[in-house]
This record gives structure tokens, C-alpha cells and sequence, in this order.
């Protein structure tokens, strides 16, 4: 069914990846950080540690970003992603000190829900426009989280106007037999086999039942949006509301739904964050419904995509907390050897993109040769520039959904 | 003419009706909260003191330039974000520049205001190139660009700053360089910033831009539709430069009236955030310099009434960030369903004035 929309769109530029090219493109990438740790030293570049705090660091924005998929997909761009965001941190937080990391989990996403269901309200209902709703929508939502936050914890018990009271987090747990093995592999320091071993023990050693259900999350997402009818329905609507209404769609009721749905997921992203840091804090959220964002785009609005691109940016950010002026420093010769290759492959094609690729590589070897770290405020920059450098580069290849963006009236079809 | 009297009317209507809304919601709020109502608007609507009045025209200017830098974008569909981004570097390097002093008394002033045009453009230029050879949405950009922007000034602060002491800022601008501000409220302790004035001067260049000029006839042509404005000629990849460049710069101005007129120098507790203000205060004038004027006092009105609610209410003045929040959200529907209705009546007015002249046809024949 798929295929057959793209192919009557005529959209359809490249095949989709397979599994077999999938898994070979992974182990590419574990034999690059593993001479990457071979030349450089940088031990964290591919350690346990590493890997666990990169989920850390990806789950939240991953959510974010399959928050943004579903509003997307059904038409309507979710700059407000951020605000539900910060609902439900403090949802989280209010219901998780009192009752437990549960219950927080179902107030973050009924307040995350709620944010939704305002912006639904304005850009579906009322036809605003998309950006300027979002941007509302978080402006309220800044608001509130701090009034009520200031409301709920003051004079409570480890609480203040912007912190919580701590909250319980959930339980960890191992994969057994996996990750005892993959610990041993790891503690050999066997080029590539303990670095996979490092990688496969981040995976499954520590878990939450919130990282495992972040990632059922995805799966659920891909086969309800692209296996079911609903999920059909849901995407003709961000292709085109016209020939959806047309053919007796409820437009309204899809954009409605998935909205919804978008800012619950993005609440659920709100009550990562406190269950990791066992608390709520103010600023918590730390702008990371945008990057959320920026990564779906990356993704080329689809869950396998996004789920890469929150990999990438939680890899970068993680480095930059596992003796990050270290790390970072490696990272750079990657980086610049990676945009070699790409300006080879641009060659015969695109000249002046080559050149330019060039350029900042070998500026980028400069910074690698002439200094031995990389100072502490250029690796917190590391996320952001990569997020840049990375749409810079693969922007073009994107193809949003048509009607993206677009206000719908109902009726305008005719 | 009497349709647009009334249209007029509609127009004002719209913002009125939703402050008047943001009031409901936001009593309704802390009637919820179990927050005393009444006192919290005593409060807020009290008579402020001269001091409140030369502070609110001091933030009311500053609001005024964030939200016109971020208008200028708007006027043409593209979303500066960046805005916040743009003027903390701009205002971190026009006081290192200025502090450092290379040239005596006011020059200075003038010479760290281009410095700081030039920057602010330089920041937002980066996202319209980006835009432009690359494809990558501004929006996205700039939000980086904001986050890159907070990183970079905290390097460069700390490698400018004084070493081994913990007052984190640039040098402080010679006094023949700093600005008294006008007394022009009379009993007030404090001064107009001077550069204050760069408000008014923004908005000449503003409005004589967008409605004297072919470069803004092009500008607001793009935002209305693009496709026209191509098919007549207009170059739109130029058209998104230099319109970022502009924004940017304009976003460069931001800091200038606290920097000369109150801090004296770039550090740890210069405001942030002013960008995203300037947003919210922008959506509610409706990118008109004079609508712009009435939004920012308004926000600068209720950002220093609410100060004083922690005391007179034991309220937290966030929620003026709710009201604020509200009064964006509840205009802009408001504007939306008064464009409806009018697309609605013009319609019925046509087909009525249609139909009386087709009258007259058929009964002749």
C-alpha cells in the first residue's frame, strides 16, 4: 500500500534500505569507532558507559521526535512539542512523588495530551497557523509548569518553586545471559569484538521499563501508521486532506487524534527525563522538543529514521559527559575523515560541494592535529553542530508529508 | 467605505476580545489554584509608580526591537527563532568591543552599535544560507543556532573575563562611553535608556522599508505568495538572505539600550530570553509598527505590574507568562475568525450586488 501511494506521488528516489544493508551499515559503524578508539585512545568513544548514557540521552528527544512524527504525518508541524514536553515533566513530577513513577507516567501523558489537545484545537479547529500555535503553546506551557510547579512544591519535603519533591524511579534490570556475556567480551579489549561487546552490553544491561517501552513505542508507531487502515487515514490527511475528504475521511477527526497522540508521546518524553533525574527540576527540558524535532526531520519523518537520528544526537551528547574533551577530539577526526569521503563521493557530481566538504574537513583536521581536547563549552555545542551538519548535508534528500504545514479547511475540497 | 470602518472595528476587536480572554482564563486559573483573584488584577491594573513607568518604556523598547526583528521575517513567511541567539552574541561582542574602548567618548557607542548589527546579521545570515544553498529549514537552524550561539558566548566570556576572579563579564565601557538616559517622567529615581531611541529609529527604517521601497513591495509580494512573486520576477533566494540579514541585525540592536544604559558590560546576569518575547509581541501587533508598539508596552506593562504580586497577593508572577501565553494563542484565533467572517460577508456582499444588477436585466427582457 505503501509503495503504491509513493509510486502514484511519484516521489520514490531510492529503495529502502533492506535488513541486510541495515545490519551491515551498523557493523560499518562499529568497525569505524572501533579503529577510531584503536588510533586515537579515546576508550569512551565505544564503551558500555557510553552507550548507556547515550540511551539516556536519545530516549527523551527520540520520543519528542515520534511525538512530532504522528502530528506531522497527519499535516499539522508541532513546534509546541517542547511545551508538552515541559507539561509533562511536571505532571510527572506532581503525580511521581506522591504516588509513585507510574502514576507520573500517566499524568505526563494526560498533560502532555492536554497541550496536544489545545493545539489541535487552534490549528485544526481554527485554522491558525501551525508555528505560531506551537510557539503559543509553549509560551503557556513555560508558564504553567513553573505557576503550578510553584503552587505544588513549595514548603513540601525536598521541594521548592522549581524542584519536586524526589521521586522513586523504576527499577533497572539486566538482559541475563546477554549482557554477562557481552561484559566479558567488553573487559578483553579485542579490537571490534569488545567494542560490539561494549555496545551490546549498554543495550541491555540497566534498563528501565520506559527505554523498553519508548522502543515498543516505535515499532507500535510504524505498524499502526503504515500497516493499519487508521494509520492510513492518519497519513492521507498530511498528504492530502482534499483526496481524503473526498473519499469520506474525517479529516478533523485524524488531525484531532494524531495530534493528541503527539502531545502524549511528547508528555511520556517529559517523564523520561524526571524518572532519570528523579525529579523536577525548572528548564528540565532543555529545548530538547526541538531537537526532537530536528531529528524527525532527519529521519525523514519516519520512525526508523528518527529512531537514528536521536542514536546520533544522544551518542554525541553522551560523549560529551564520558570525558567529553577527549572524546570530542576524537570525534572530530571522524568527522573530518567521514566528509572526505562524502567529497569523494560528490566529485563527478557536484564540484563545488566537494570543495567545500574538503574545506571544512581539512580545518576540521587542523583543530584534530593542533590541539589535545577539546574545550568544555565547544563539546556541549557538539549536539547542535552535528544536528546542522548533518541536515546541511541530507536536507534535500528529505520529502516531507505534501500537506504539511498546511491549514485545512473542512469543505475546501468542493 | 463605511465596510471598512467596520473592518477597522473587526481588526481592533480581535485583540481586545482576547485580552479580555486571557483575563477569564487566567482568573479562572487561579480560581482553580485557589489563588486570591481579585487582588492578583488589583495588583496588575494599579496605578504604576513613575519608577514602574520608566521601566516598562525601557523594557516596552527592548521588547519593540526583538519583536520587530522578528516581524521583518514573518512579513515574508520565514521564522527567525534565532532571534535570542542573535542578540546575546551581538550584545556579548558590542561590549567587548566597546569595553576594550579603541575609540574615545561616543564613537565608540556608534562604532559598537554597527559592530553589533553586524554580528546579529552575520548569525541570522548563516541560517539564510543555510536555507538557501542547503535546504534546511530556518526554523531548525536557527533553534540550533540559538543553542550553539549560548555555548559560544560562554567560551568567549570566560576567555575575555578577567582570570582568577569570579565576576565573569567583559571590561565595563569607559564612563565617557556610558549613557545617562532622559528624565523625561518626572519623580522617577531612574532614566530613559538612551538607546532607547534606536526603537523609534527601527521602526522608520521598518516601515519605510516594507512600504517605500521595491525591495519590501518584493518582501511582502514573497510572504503573500510566493509563487506570484516568483512568476514577476522576484530572485527569492535574495530575497531570504538579505531579508535574515536584516532581521538579524535589527536582532543585533536588542541589547544595545541595556548594555549603555544600565550594565555597562556583558556578563553571567544580562537578560536572556528577550528573543522569545519578541515573538509572542510580534504574533499579537501583527507585524505593523505601530500595532508592535501597543504589544510590546502591553507585555512590558504586565511583566513589571506583576512584580509585586509576590508581596500584595503571595502570587508567583509566572502566571503573567500563562496570560501572555493566552492572550498570543487567543489573538491570533481571533484574527483568523474575524478574516473568515469578513471573507464571508465580502462574499454575501458580491452576491448581493450581483444579483440587484442582474435584477433589473431580466425583468427588461
Amino acid at each position: 500500500m505503501t509503495e503504491l501511494l509513493e509510486k502514484a506521488t511519484g516521489t520514490v528516489r531510492k529503495v529502502r534500505p533492506t535488513w541486510p544493508v541495515v545490519l551491515l551499515g551498523v557493523a560499518a559503524v562499529i568497525l569505524l569507532l572501533a579503529v577510531l578508539r584503536e588510533i586515537t585512545g579515546a576508550q569512551d568513544v565505544a564503551s558500555s558507559g557510553t552507550v548507556r548514557a547515550a540511551i539516556r540521552a536519545a530516549m527523551p528527544i527520540a520520543l519528542a521526535g515520534l511525538g512530532g512524527l504522528w502530528s506531522e504525518r497527519s499535516g499539522v508541524v508541532n513546534i509546541g512539542l517542547e511545551g508538552m514536553m515541559i507539561m509533562g515533566t511536571f505532571g510527572a513530577g506532581w503525580a511521581g512523588y506522591q504516588w509513585g513513577m507510574w502514576a507520573g507516567v500517566a499524568f505526563a501523558l494526560l498533560f502532555g495530551a492536554i497541550a496536544g489537545g489545545l493545539h489541535a484545537i487552534a490549528t485544526v479547529g481554527f485554522g491558525v497557523d501551525h508555528i505560531v500555535s506551537g510557539v503559543a503553546i509553549n509560551v503557556i506551557a513555560l508558564g504553567a509548569g513553573q505557576y503550578l510547579a510553584g503552587l505544588a512544591f513549595t514548603g513540601k519535603q525536598g521541594g521548592g518553586p522549581t524542584q519536586s519533591p524526589p521521586v522513586e524511579p523504576m527499577s533497572t534490570f539486566d538482559i541475563p545471559g546477554i549482557s554477562n556475556l557481552a561484559q566479558t567480551l567488553e573487559s578483553k579489549h579485542w579490537f571490534f569484538v569488545s567494542d560490539l561487546g561494549a555496545i551490546v552490553l549498554g543495550l541491555t544491561s540497566r534498563l528501565t521499563p520506559l527505554v523498553i517501552g519508548g522502543l515498543l513505542l516505535f515499532v507500535l508507531t510504524w505498524w499502526v501508521l503504515w500497516r493499519t487502515t487508521f494509520g492510513l487515514r492518519v497519513r492521507s490527511c498530511g498528504e492530502s486532506p482534499e483526496a481524503a475528504e473526498s473519499l469520506g475521511v474525517n479529516v478533523y477527526f485524524y488531525k484531532y487524534v494524531a495530534v493528541i497522540i503527539s502531545g502524549a508521546l511528547a508528555g511520556l518524553a517529559g517523564a523520561f527525563l524526571v524518572n532519570d533525574s528523579t525529579v523536577y527540576r525548572e528548564g528540565q527540558t532543555g529545548g530538547r522538543g526541538y531537537i526532537g524535532l530536528a531529528a524527525m526531520i532527519f529521519g525523514n519523518w519516519r520512525p526508523g529514521g528518527l529512531l537514528a537520528g536521536s542514536s546520533l544526537f544522544g551518542y554525541t551528547d553522551a560523549l560529551r559527559l564520558r570525558s567529553g574533551g577527549e572524546s570530542v577530539h576524537a570525534l572530530v577526526l571522524l568527522l573530518a575523515v567521514l566528509l572526505l569521503f562524502y567529497a569523494i563521493y560528490m566529485l563527478r557530481t557536484r564540484r563545488s560541494q566537494a570543495l567545500a566538504s574538503v574545506a571544512l574537513a581539512v580545518g576540521l583536521l587542523a583543530i584534530f592535529v593542533l590541539t589535545d581536547e577539546i574545550a568544555g563549552d565547544f563539546t556541549g555545542m557538539t549536539p547542535y553542530l552535528t544536528t546542522l551538519l548533518v541536515l546541511a548535508l541530507f536536507s534535500q534528500r528529505l520529502r516531507m508529508p505534501k500537506a504539511d504545514g498546511q491549514v485545512y479547511r473542512k469543505g475546501s475540497a468542493g | 467605505m463605511r465596510f471598512d470602518v467596520r473592518r477597522a472595528a473587526l481588526t481592533l476587536a480581535a485583540p481586545l476580545l482576547a485580552i479580555i480572554f486571557a483575563v477569564l482564563v487566567t482568573s479562572l486559573v487561579l480560581a482553580v489554584a485557589g489563588d486570591p483573584v481579585g487582588e492578583v488584577w488589583s495588583t496588575i491594573f494599579s496605578k504604576p509608580k513613575p519608577r514602574n513607568i520608566v521601566n516598562i518604556i525601557n523594557s516596552g523598547s527592548v521588547l519593540y526591537l526583538s519583536a520587530l526583528a522578528v516581524a521583518v521575517g514573518f512579513r515574508m513567511n520565514l521564522f527567525n527563532i534565532g532571534v535570542d541567539g542573535q542578540y546575546r552574541l551581538a550584545a556579548f561582542v558590542a561590549a567587548y568591543v566597546a569595553g576594550e574602548a579603541w575609540l574615545p567618548g561616543k564613537l565608540n557607542v556608534v562604532f559598537s552599535i554597527v559592530v553589533a548589527i553586524a554580528v546579529g546579521a552575520i548569525w541570522a545570515g548563516i541560517a539564510g544560507l543555510l536555507r538557501v544553498t542547503r535546504g534546511v529549514s530556518e526554523v531548525i537552524s536557527t533553534i540550533m543556532l540559538n543553542s550553539i550561539a549560548t555555548y559560544l558566548v560562554a567560551y568567549l566570556l570566560r576567555q575575555v573575563s578577567a582570570k582568577g576572579t569570579n565576576n565573569i563579564h567583559t571590561n565595563d565601557i569607559p564612563v565617557s562611553s556610558q549613557l545617562a538616559g532622559f528624565k523625561i517622567v518626572p519623580d522617577a529615581p531612574i532614566a530613559v535608556y538612551t538607546l532607547s531611541l534606536l526603537a523609534v529609529v527601527a521602526a522608520v527604517f521598518y516601515w519605510l522599508l516594507l512600504n517605500r521601497t521595491v525591495f519590501g513591495f518584493n518582501l511582502r509580494a514573497t510572504g503573500q505568495s510566493e509563487s506570484a512573486a516568483v512568476a514577476s520576477g522576484v530572485n527569492v533566494k535574495k530575497m531570504i538572505i538579505v531579508s535574515m540579514l536584516i532581521s538579524g541585525g535589527i536582532a543585533g540592536l536588542i541589547g544595545m539600550p541595556l548594555l549603555f544604559g544600565d550594565s555597562y558590560n556583558y556578563g553571567l546576569t544580562f537578560q536572556t530570553g528577550l528573543g522569545f518575547a519578541g515573538i509572542a509581541v510580534a504574533l499579537l501587533g501583527r507585524n505593523n509598527p505601530i500595532g508592535i508598539a501597543f504589544a510590546a508596552l502591553l507585555f512590558a506593562f504586565l511583566n513589571e505590574q506583576s512584580n509585586a504580586l509576590q508581596l500584595t497577593a503571595g502570587v508567583s508572577n509566572d502566571i503573567v507568562n500563562i496570560m501572555q501565553g493566552v492572550i498570543v494563542l487567543s489573538v491570533v484565533v481571533a484574527y483568523e475568525v474575524v478574516r473568515r467572517y469578513n471573507n464571508a460577508a465580502e462574499q454575501r456582499r458580491v452576491a448581493a450586488q450581483l444579483e440587484s444588477t442582474r435584477q433589473p436585466e431580466e425583468v427588461a427582457a
